[in-house]
């Protein structure tokens, strides 16, 4: 079968936030850039994000970037890399202050300025009074941010490959990326394309959890290709749960809610939180709320006939406010869960929401793997950022805002690593002779199974394994059993079969080809949470409560061939400032 | 709950028809999303586009029962049966509920989306007042579904020339934004008998707005600002 071949200087496979503003400094530039996208860019999940960019601009209060590193570190349960950390902080304001003059529609303040509010884990002075450094466009951040990237892309001409699907890398002998195969959907053609640097921005995975805030097309596409081609994934136990999902439908409820003034009760009417979190209360980190509510419900504080969620009431802050900078929630509270939040509380209950792991990557968006020299060597022609990759800036835990703010900084910085990258390397290496032959294998399989499972089905096989076995709380016995059924789930993958035969936008066929992506995934989470014997940030174990510094101050590496785990060291030295070592963390 | 959806495959089909379905709802079913899903997964062939299943990505507009709308946010309780899904009306078939949008998007893209202002940018932000970013509420929130542009029948008509509403209201965010330069250059764009003026306020397009937006007042504002500038 011969396949059609096109030469990029670069391709990026995703068009949300990340791969779209790597794609603007780089059609900017002047290189040819092709960008794949499942689904038309504007559709991609940074549409979601609803609360805002955290960057410390003090437009309301005093703020600089060394109290927004601190905080990021400390989010982290640090276990993030403190170089990336300051890399990220640092450059915040810039980031934002380009996105507004791209045209991005903040919400603005009486002198002008970006409008900002406070969110969960922000502080002042190092662990002071609460911080407000959310630039916010009501509560639909993310859809102003991605729909003015991609106005800014049809300006710079940025070629778009609408509605094609990433399938598998290509690598040479030495290891070196050398491009991708991709589907697309309209024809069924697979195709490769070639090029001297391929970025992966894929977004998350959060359709590995029966319950989650992620879209349909959220399934870790290139966690899979980079997992199958031989690439470790990075620190995949940890998982971030937002603590207000909508209860039963899992639709997020931004944390700008509490960043408002709303706040969390049980069943008895308490602000519970201030039992968990004296100081933050509401606004304490992600994990903390999570469990909060967790622990709630577990107590029989739940609320509802089934005690099995909690309440976030805002009607206190006025129809005035909820309409202004909420407006986005209270249509998703009515259409969602029946209620007009300028009336009644909103139920919610801890939802699966983001990946902290990923592909492991330095700050420059190069992605780093163990070869000959030590884990953090380069895998030439190859970048990842955005939730798909692990740079480490989140570690343990990531704080609200801290995704949209990641995205930007890191697809600026991959794409003016990229230019750099191709100065020194003008050529494209050749093809190796077999680059296509385990993907078109891959796709015959498919094709030829007779007598094979439902993909619906052993999709929902997947969703409940990680949603029982991998939660909130995590249990030594669990995560065995865990282990081996998830172990079983991914030989019922290897056998899938679809009805559907068809060329022309073959849904069925992209289902199944997401779910071999999905349990990747779902395998490096599981055996990864089942190896790491501490509690850190969004890693609770039941039976080692505790962090354990002398032992798990490191990254887990995944690897899906003998899914065996390695580890390797935090960063803890910063780019200029002094490091923040680990102590206690409390809220 | 019974359903007929339009379906067609090129692959395989001559023409397209109508398939009608029984699907026993689970009470979590609440959405029609939630039960196009559940007959995918019993018919894998049945196609449609789908992603953030909240109204924010504008991925599976359709036609419900003769009405424009997103299947993730209209609830299958109070729906006619049997439920009639078919293509949004007035763009290609790819397949099944699966329309080709180039055009759509070609429209869109026409009107130069994005914000023109030729200054070196300051420092910092570039102001604009609580008031002045008020004008782009209820314009700047498209998703880009099409459900309007698809409703209107001055865009059935000229799909080629006329702008179509959520053209025409990307149009006016950026006529409205107090940062952008190039208003004069925008309405030159739009000066001719189709692109702006086919619009006849049917106002189909507020009808079918997902969001709750108003394609027609921000096309009405347009012609203002036409009119105001030849006097």
């Amino acid at each position: 079968m011969a396949i059609a071949r096109r030469k990029f200087d670069a391709v990026i496979i995703g068009a949300g936030g990340a791969g779209m503003r790597a794609a603007l400094q780089l059609s900017e530039a002047g290189l040819k850039v092709a960008v794949l996208s499942k689904v038309f860019p504007t559709r991609s999940h940074t549409v979601a994000a609803q609360g805002g960019i955290a960057a410390a601009l003090g437009n309301v209060t005093e703020d600089n970037w060394h109290w927004h590193m601190y905080d990021t570190v400390k989010g982290s349960d640090y276990l993030g890399d403190q170089d990336a950390i300051e890399f990220m902080c640092r450059q915040a304001n810039e980031v934002v202050y380009e996105l507004e003059h791209f045209g991005m529609p903040f919400d603005r303040l009486e002198n002008g300025k970006i409008y900002q509010r406070p969110f969960g884990g922000q502080s002042q002075n190092f662990g002071g009074a609460q911080a407000t450094r959310s630039c916010a466009a009501a509560d639909r951040t993310g859809h102003a941010m991605l729909h003015t990237l991609y106005q800014r892309n049809v300006r710079a001409n940025t070629q778009f490959f609408i509605e094609w699907m990433g399938l598998d890398l290509i690598r040479d002998e030495q290891g070196d990326v050398l491009g991708v195969t991709a589907l697309e959907m309209e024809t069924g053609e697979v195709m490769v394309l070639q090029a001297k640097a391929t970025l992966f921005a894929t977004g998350g995975a959060g359709r590995i959890f029966h319950a989650s805030t992620n879209a349909f097309i959220n399934t870790g596409d290139g966690l899979g290709m980079a997992a199958r081609a031989g690439i470790p994934l990075e620190d995949m136990e940890f998982w971030q749960f937002h603590p207000t999902g909508v209860y039963g439908v899992g639709v997020l409820i931004s944390e700008a809610v509490r960043g408002e003034g709303g706040y969390l009760l049980n069943k008895d009417g308490e602000r519970f939180m201030q039992r968990y979190a004296p100081h933050a209360k509401d606004l304490a980190s992600r994990d903390v709320v999570s469990r909060a509510l967790t622990t709630e419900i577990k107590e029989g504080r739940g609320c509802g006939k089934d005690a099995d969620h909690l309440l976030l009431k805002l009607d206190h802050l006025g129809a005035d406010v909820i309409n202004m900078r909420l407006p986005g929630i209270r249509e998703i509270a009515i259409k969602f869960a029946q209620v007009d939040p300028i009336n009644e509380p909103i139920p919610v209950a801890p939802t699966a929401h983001y990946m902290m792991g990923g592909i492991p990557t330095n700050f420059h968006g190069q992605v780093v793997a163990p070869y000959k020299t030590g884990p953090e060597e380069v895998v030439p022609g190859f970048y990842a950022v955005g939730e798909c990759a692990c740079v480490s800036v989140h570690g343990a835990n990531r704080l609200g805002t801290n995704s949209l703010l990641d995205i930007i900084v890191f697809g600026r910085a991959a794409g003016n690593r990229i230019i750099e990258d191709l100065k020194k390397n003008p050529h494209h290496k050749p093809l190796p002779a077999d680059a296509t032959d385990k993907v078109l294998a891959r796709l015959a399989r498919l094709e030829n199974q007779k007598g094979g499972e439902n993909v619906a089905q052993v999709g929902t096989a997947l969703r409940k394994t990680m949603q029982a076995h991998c939660g909130v709380f995590r249990f030594a016995d669990m995560l065995k059993q865990g282990v081996s059924r998830i172990g079983e789930v991914a030989e019922r993958v290897a056998q899938t079969e679809i009805g559907d035969k068809s060329r022309v936008f073959n849904t069925a066929r992209i289902e199944a080809l997401e779910l071999d992506n999905l349990v990747e995934v779902a395998l490096a989470t599981m055996v990864s949470a089942e190896a790491r014997n501490e509690s850190r940030g969004a890693h609770a174990r039941d039976d080692f409560p505790q962090r354990d510094d002398d032992k798990w101050l490191k990254h887990t590496l995944y690897f899906s061939a003998g899914r065996r785990l390695d580890y390797k060291p935090v960063r803890l030295k910063p780019l200029t400032v002094e490091s923040f070592p680990p102590k206690p963390r409390v809220y | 709950m019974r359903f007929s959806i339009y379906r067609y495959d090129p692959d395989k089909d001559d023409k397209p028809y109508m398939q009608d379905y029984d699907v026993a709802l689970e009470p979590s079913d609440r959405m029609l999303l939630d039960a196009l899903v559940r007959i995918k997964s019993v018919d894998d062939s049945l196609s449609l586009r789908r992603s953030c299943r909240e109204g924010v990505c504008g991925s599976d507009a359709m036609n419900i029962n003769g009405r424009n709308g997103l299947a993730c946010i209209t609830p299958v309780a109070g729906l006619r049966e049997p439920v009639e899904l078919r293509p949004l009306p007035g763009l290609p078939v790819i397949r099944d509920l699966i329309v080709d949008m180039t055009q759509f998007f070609q429209q869109y893209h026409s009107i130069k989306p994005y914000l023109i202002n030729n200054d070196p940018p300051p420092e910092t932000e570039r102001l604009q007042s609580p008031a002045e970013r008020a004008e782009l509420d209820g314009v700047y929130e498209c998703i880009l579904c099409a459900c309007c542009t698809t409703a209107c029948p001055s865009f059935w008509w000229n799909p080629d020339k006329f702008v179509g509403p959520a053209g025409l209201l990307q149009a006016y965010r950026f006529l409205a934004d107090s940062r952008d330069q190039a208003g004069a250059e925008r309405l030159d764009n739009l000066e001719d008998p189709y692109r702006l003026f086919r619009c006849h306020s049917i106002m189909n397009c507020v009808d079918a707005c997902p969001k709750g937006l108003n394609p027609t007042s921000a096309i009405g504002k347009i012609k203002d600002m036409m009119v105001k500038r030849t006097v």
